[in-house]
């Protein structure tokens, strides 16, 4: 194997031999000065990050509710209810008062669920590391509340609860704030396909059904 | 292979490089043959029409797209340019992150390490993430021989398998058929490769896809590895990053315990930031959304899994080494240049007769196989150079240069040459070409319609513009500018 990275690398040198550098222009917009959650940031500006974050979501056909801290586990209840979610993993860290109204039997990821377990669930409830207006995108890194990988992507209804704070305005923002050693998943509304003649059509190997709480 | 004349640069070197499909005939013919397909050129129509309106719309409302793609062209041309020390340092970080890093010269050396790692693991089925590289490498083929199941989990890859067709578009590998078509493959063969399609199969996309999803979910729980591609590899951290949209890109890279990823060698990026520039012009361009439903990043061996990135050459240092030809390597396969080009929506991606169709395989097919068949050499003729391809690249492949480069450099056919010596030594004087254009005048009611033996070639067409009884400058001379 070694010899043909040698002789890739030397393929490579000899093909670059004389050729010039370029500079890279970034003229783009890049990361903006002042995360959201810092109290520079003005309420007007985070609402409307909220809006458009709401509105990307729902162009996508994600389930959207922006409610109030101390109404989240009511509303976690009744979409669950509404779901008809009997039994639903919790992964470690996700808060324990969120869920605690819910009639749903919680199911923690621990031992670890077989590809079968999960296969079984109903749903999955998460956190996020952080998420993008600009694209309707939600990012996932497997810290508290948010579990492997799997968890996220096996169940066929996924209910993840994102603050406000954690919303940032485009995608040069939440690359800046991610970290690349950690396991990242960027989800961008319910698994679709647009393999049959072009059009978009959700629902095929993940989370047929992506439900958002907006915490404010 | 003849090389260039006069000292031009050669583009074939010795060996013929494999790309997946053999080169048959050459574009023309196949064209002609796809041109008479109704039911292609219907469901083509739809589907690239369908896919331009949506990336214009997306790509509109972004204030600094021009600014993006003007990052995006020099990312990767500084990546090229520095290519080697990037690849070892993409190799240090995933090895350093408990991955394992194999380097393949070619097609045959990339099967031959892919087929080790999965027998060493003991297993005989593979679950596969749509990827052009292995696409490019004929892996599904190679891995039969050594007795290995590939299984592909993308739709529109499936319907591809399961029809026993060949990919013609490289987001969307299926879309020359419509939704007819595609019952019909999923009702018939679904069967032979595991669990059947439901009774009640219509053609209603909702109901295609739920068949998709029910016929591969017992084979991602259960299957123990996987095979993919990736769209980049950051060099600076060693994490590579799949853009998908059904989930089964997560299933393949998650549940199973090992995970192979064949990576060309173009496909590095030098930093964790440069992502920020990708993940927006990618989506965008390739299947016009804001963002992709789901976009996997991964570091070395994660979450218990085993790890191999194998980095595959197959051609591309060749056309590294191509000073016009090289910026074919920037590419980062969106299919914005196929959906828009004329050719392409008429043709449809097999009569390119390679896994690189439109206006991007026109000039990577050539360059990546060498100009030795009559296919690869007719594939740079694939273009009206109207430039739509250019307007549209994401990273500002300037495709018509390229191509009129590598006409320059194909073999051309003694009449063709004969025409043009015949034309540079009229053209080359003022007092030959009137004297010319004069007798072209007086004879021009005898001019043939059609021309004789090879000539035909060009006339059968073209038509024949109507000759003039009198040049412009005559006519000026007659009558002084119109004064007389």
């Amino acid at each position: 194997m070694s010899r043909s990275r040698d002789l890739i690398l030397a393929r490579v040198r000899a093909a670059l031999a004389g050729v010039p550098d370029v500079e890279i222009p970034r003229a783009y917009r890049g990361p903006s000065e002042t995360p959201p959650e810092t109290p520079s940031a003005t309420p007007s500006e985070t609402q409307g990050e909220i809006r458009l974050f709401e509105e990307r979501l729902r162009d996508y056909r994600a389930v959207v509710h922006v409610v109030a801290e101390a109404a989240v586990p009511e509303r976690v209840a009744r979409s669950l209810a509404e779901r008809g979610a009997r039994r639903v993993a919790v992964p470690g860290g996700f808060p324990a008062a969120w869920p605690a109204a819910a009639r749903a039997e919680l199911v923690a990821d621990e031992p670890p669920l077989t590809a079968a377990d999960l296969d079984a669930l109903d749903g999955v409830l998460t956190t996020c590391a952080v998420a993008v207006a600009d694209t309707g995108t939600i990012v996932l890194d497997a810290g508290p509340g948010q579990g492997r990988r799997a968890l996220s992507l096996v169940p066929d209804y996924h209910l993840c609860v994102v603050r406000a704070g954690q919303i940032v305005a485009g995608v040069p923002d939440a690359v800046a704030r991610l970290d690349p050693v950690r396991p990242l998943t960027w989800i961008s509304g319910p698994s679709a396909t647009s393999d049959i003649e072009l059009n978009r059509v959700e629902g095929v190997h993940g989370p047929r059904t992506l439900e958002v709480l907006i915490v404010t | 292979m003849r090389s260039g004349e006069r000292g031009e640069r050669p583009v074939s070197a010795a060996s013929v490089t494999f790309l997946g499909m053999p080169a048959t005939r050459p574009f023309p013919r196949n064209a002609a043959r796809a041109v008479r397909d109704s039911q292609l050129r219907f469901n083509l129509r739809k589907a690239t029409r369908t896919i331009r309106a949506r990336r214009a719309s997306v790509v509109a409302e972004v204030p600094d797209w021009a600014a993006l793609r003007d990052a995006g062209r020099a990312i990767k041309e500084h990546t090229l340019r520095n290519l080697d020390r990037y690849l070892l340092q993409l190799e240090e970080a995933v090895t350093a992150a408990g991955g394992h890093v194999h380097w393949a010269a070619d097609a045959a050396e990339a099967n031959e390490i892919v087929a080790g790692l999965v027998k060493a693991t003991g297993e005989t089925e593979v679950v596969k993430v749509k990827s052009m590289a292995t696409q490019e490498i004929g892996l599904n083929e190679a891995l039969l021989e050594y007795g290995i199941t590939a299984y592909e989990t993308d739709l529109a890859e499936l319907i591809v398998q399961l029809g026993d067709d060949r990919p013609s578009h490289i987001v969307v590998p299926a879309i020359h058929r419509n939704r007819a078509e595609i019952r019909e493959i999923f009702a018939g063969r679904m069967a032979g490769w595991g669990r059947p399609a439901p009774e009640d199969l219509t053609d209603d996309p909702a109901a295609l896809a739920e068949a998709a999803r029910l016929h591969l979910r017992e084979r991602f729980l259960k299957t123990k590895v996987a095979i993919s591609g990736a769209n980049f590899a950051v060099a600076e951290t060693g994490t590579l990053v799949v853009l998908e949209s059904e989930g089964n890109g997560r299933m393949c890279l998650t549940l199973p315990t090992t995970l192979i990823s064949v990576v060309g060698i173009e496909k590095v990026l030098p930093s964790w930031r440069d992502l920020e520039v990708f993940l927006q012009l990618l989506p965008r361009s390739s299947t016009g959304e804001r963002m992709n439903p789901y976009t996997s990043m991964w570091t070395g061996a994660t979450e218990g899994q085993e790890f191999h990135l194998v980095l595959l050459d197959n051609g591309r240092t060749r056309v590294l080494a191509d000073e016009v030809g090289r910026q074919a390597l920037r590419c980062i396969r969106c299919s914005a240049c196929l959906n828009v080009c004329p050719v392409y929506e008429r043709t449809g991606g097999h009569a390119y007769g390679s896994v690189y169709p439109g206006p991007i395989g026109a000039i990577l097919t050539p360059q990546l196989r060498g100009m030795s068949s009559e296919l690869d050499r007719s594939l740079p003729y694939a273009s009206s150079l109207c430039g739509a391809c250019y307007d549209v690249c994401p990273v500002a492949i300037d495709i018509p240069s390229v191509l009129v480069d590598l006409r320059a450099r194909s073999p051309h056919p003694w009449p063709e040459r004969a025409g043009m010596a015949a034309a540079g030594w009229v053209l080359r004087r003022s007092g030959r070409l009137a004297r010319m254009q004069r007798i072209g005048g007086r004879l021009r009611n005898l001019a043939p319609r059609r021309l004789p033996g090879p000539l035909a070639a060009w006339t059968d067409t073209r038509d024949l513009p109507e000759i003039p009884p009198e040049s412009f400058r005559d006519w000026w001379d007659r009558t002084d500018g119109g004064r007389r």
